[in-house]
């Protein structure tokens, strides 16, 4: 596996379809919100949930939808770490770097899984099967050092442990 | 539900809890589901019903009990008994001898590890026996998801005692005399806050719960809002009857899925009950709360920025004045507070201010929710009197640092505070003497770090926190950090002279007074007070002239 930065194969441009069933929930969501700007994060929310990342046809049908000037919706997305404009992999593994995971070598956890799987934090694995994350602070303070792998919390974790759990979750053993 | 029909509820849960011999919470906050008490919960639930015994025994999912690294975490009530990591295994036996026979299971009890005689009453070890828990009570013992179980511990009996024994005024007055301080971290004082907010004449008013726990190394809020999310609900509605707000908005972090589920949850369940909606307990007041969940922005936490971003914007802050207590959500008066703050509410109506005022120091009254990490033997939350001394916390409740190394320093207040060194251990921890050491009391995180800590790069990793989420709305904090980063890493690489020091001493003191906001304001506060405490570590990586 090669890490890649930018591109993103099957995210190429293309039509929202409005029976997408992804794109329907996003409807609901603006629907139910009375298509009031104010809720433009609440429905970005929806959409990352739906689609597991917010890709630029999403942003349009919004910014179209709530009659918001596309900008205004692309500097609201980029201002937040929780949105992200690209895929985040099938499976991803969040490394907590808050203050006491770092004290409790965090940064450790990284390198490791940068030897192992070539990616530094923010990238995806060339066949989008695992996207390695940091986060501010997961609030696990008290099992530090942290991981989120998928959505698994895993806590007092090794460098051995991170690589086996993440090793089951794609599958190479 | 009118307040006749919440009595009856009361005294029924009560009821119900009496007649039960005992009453077993599984732990399920956040640290302790991920060391797998879910499934402990789920196995023990099994084992009683199929033992016949749940007429007798009521298991339930409960909040954070506090000594999060030694979970999962099982407590028996009344006895008060706590065993630890706990899991499908090992819990046969708590199930043969604690519950079949009586006996507890020495060598399972909190602690049993690392203490020579660990407490069949939790209340009576170290960790617990200094602290006193006001936000936190209930927490740990009940089940969250339940309002029942809340309804038992007296739940919405202050909420009631506001709308039918108290006017507005007197509820305000009564959090003045608590003497309570805001427990995000600047400390302002809460009833004046209220009163503010209450004085300016506005049809439409908001009361803000301000949960963008962002702080790395801080769980209070998270630990809060997981275990007992109907406090925090009774707190806001009698916030927003004293104040007169019809309408309330929990802004909580998107880090914080488990939070936002059950706060969520207890809004329907509050909703259902008839204590929140039209019409309050068949009162004219009427109250609504809505969820709002952070983007993952560390500025929001920021009054000005958490209001711009439940407008759907980006959160960059506004310059105050106008405080949001005159001009704040959609230009509304608006009232924010912090989860901890509205924690204690409940409380203080309940008892009265006096009563809260008593505990803690001359100017920080009542307790403190401090999250422990770090190198500490026994991580976790804990809350304690304002002025309980920093040595009372690390070593005689944290148990002091792993491995039996030397304390080197703590951390408080996160990238806005400063570290302790050793020679302060005996400070007392209220607001004006952390400050005075160049910390702050700040949220209430607490990291523990031993001599493996090299306080050039501590204070490097919080400037690069604070370079990452400045909004870069304002020219000394978007440039600034980045400035005082780049040479606090020149300085940690041996690359730097004495100039560069000097430099960043400056610019330190220049970021800190010109910034728009509290981020860029307290930015340099980690660099600054590693450098009082610390400055041989500096010195010891500068360049010798040639």
């Amino acid at each position: 596996m090669t890490a890649t930065h930018h591109t993103h194969h099957h995210a190429h441009a293309q039509e929202l379809s409005k029976t997408d069933p992804r794109v329907k929930l996003i409807a609901a969501k603006m629907k139910k919100e009375n298509h009031k700007p104010d809720a433009l994060i609440e429905i970005l929310h929806t959409a990352q949930n739906a689609f597991g990342f917010l890709p630029k046809e999403v942003l349009n049908f919004i910014a179209k939808e709530l009659h918001l000037p596309p900008s205004r919706v692309y500097s609201t997305v980029t201002f937040y770490h929780f949105f992200s404009l690209k895929s985040k992999g099938e499976h991803t593994c969040l490394v907590c770097t808050g203050t006491a995971c770092y004290v409790k070598g965090a940064q450790a956890l990284l390198n490791k899984i940068e030897s192992q799987f070539s990616l530094k934090p923010g990238q995806v694995t060339a066949d989008n099967k695992l996207g390695v994350q940091v986060a501010r602070c997961i609030g696990a303070c008290g099992l530090a050092p942290a991981v989120v792998i998928d959505n698994d919390v895993h806590g007092k974790v090794t460098e051995e442990v991170i690589i086996n759990s993440i090793n089951e979750k794609i599958g190479t053993i | 539900m009118n307040r006749h029909e919440l009595q009856a509820m009361v005294e029924k849960a009560k009821e119900k809890h009496k007649q039960l011999k005992h009453k077993i919470c599984v732990c399920c906050g956040a640290s302790c589901i991920s060391s797998g008490s879910e499934e402990v919960l789920k196995k023990l639930q099994n084992e009683i019903k199929t033992r016949g015994l749940e007429n007798e025994i009521e298991v339930v999912p409960s909040g954070c009990m506090g000594p999060c690294n030694q979970g999962p975490l099982v407590k028996h009530l009344p006895e008060n008994t706590i065993y630890q990591r706990v899991d499908c295994e090992n819990l046969d036996r708590i199930i043969e001898s604690q519950i079949v026979e009586g006996k507890p299971v020495e060598d399972m009890l909190l602690f049993a590890d690392s203490r020579e005689k660990p407490f069949v009453n939790a209340n009576e070890d170290p960790f617990f026996k200094k602290q006193l828990k006001i936000a936190l009570k209930d927490c740990g013992d009940i089940n969250p998801e339940e309002i029942e179980d809340y309804f038992a511990v007296g739940g919405y009996q202050a909420l009631d005692k506001a709308l039918y024994r108290m006017t507005p005024e007197e509820v305000i007055s009564e959090v003045k005399q608590s003497r309570i301080r805001g427990r995000g971290g600047a400390g302002y004082p809460t009833g004046l806050k209220w009163e503010t907010v209450y004085k300016y004449v506005s049809p439409q008013k908001y009361v803000i719960c301000n949960g963008d726990e962002g702080d790395p190394g801080a769980f209070m809020d998270r630990s809060v809002l997981e275990g007992n999310p109907h406090r925090i609900i009774e707190g806001m509605t009698i916030a927003g009857y004293a104040i007169g707000a019809s309408k309330g908005f929990a802004y909580i972090r998107g880090e914080y899925p488990l939070a936002i589920k059950r706060f969520e949850q207890a809004i329907k369940q509050a909703t259902k009950h008839g204590l929140l909606g039209k019409n309050i307990l068949g009162s004219p007041f009427s109250f609504e709360v809505e969820v709002r969940i952070g983007a993952g922005a560390f500025v929001c936490g920021e009054e000005t920025a958490l209001i711009a971003s439940i407008e759907g914007k980006r959160g960059t802050p506004k310059p105050r004045p106008p405080f949001p207590a005159e001009s704040g959500l959609w230009g509304k008066p608006t009232l924010i507070n912090n989860v901890e703050t509205f924690a204690a509410i409940a409380p203080i109506i309940q008892n009265d201010g006096e009563w809260y005022s008593e505990t803690g120091t001359a100017k920080s009254a009542g307790t403190k929710v401090f999250a422990l990490a770090g190198k500490i033997n026994y991580s976790g939350l804990i809350e304690v009197p304002m002025g309980t001394t920093l040595r009372e916390v690390v070593f005689e409740i944290g148990g002091g640092i792993q491995g039996g190394a030397e304390f080197k320093a703590a951390q408080t207040g996160g990238p806005s505070g400063g570290c302790i060194p050793a020679e302060h251990l005996d400070v007392k921890m209220d607001y004006e003497s952390l400050t005075s050491l160049g910390s702050i009391m700040g949220s209430g995180g607490l990291i523990v770090m031993d001599k493996s800590s090299d306080m050039v790069d501590v204070a490097r990793f919080f400037m690069e926190f604070c370079m990452d989420e400045s909004c870069g709305k304002c020219v000394p904090c978007r440039v600034g950090t980045k400035m005082m980063h780049d040479l606090l890493q020149k300085i940690y690489d041996g690359k730097a002279t004495q100039i560069d020091l000097d430099r960043l001493e400056e610019l330190a003191v220049y970021v800190k007074e010109t910034s728009l906001c509290g981020l860029g304001g307290s930015a340099p506060n980690p660099l600054l007070s590693t450098l009082r405490h610390f400055r041989q570590e500096y010195e010891s990586k500068i360049l010798k002239e040639a």
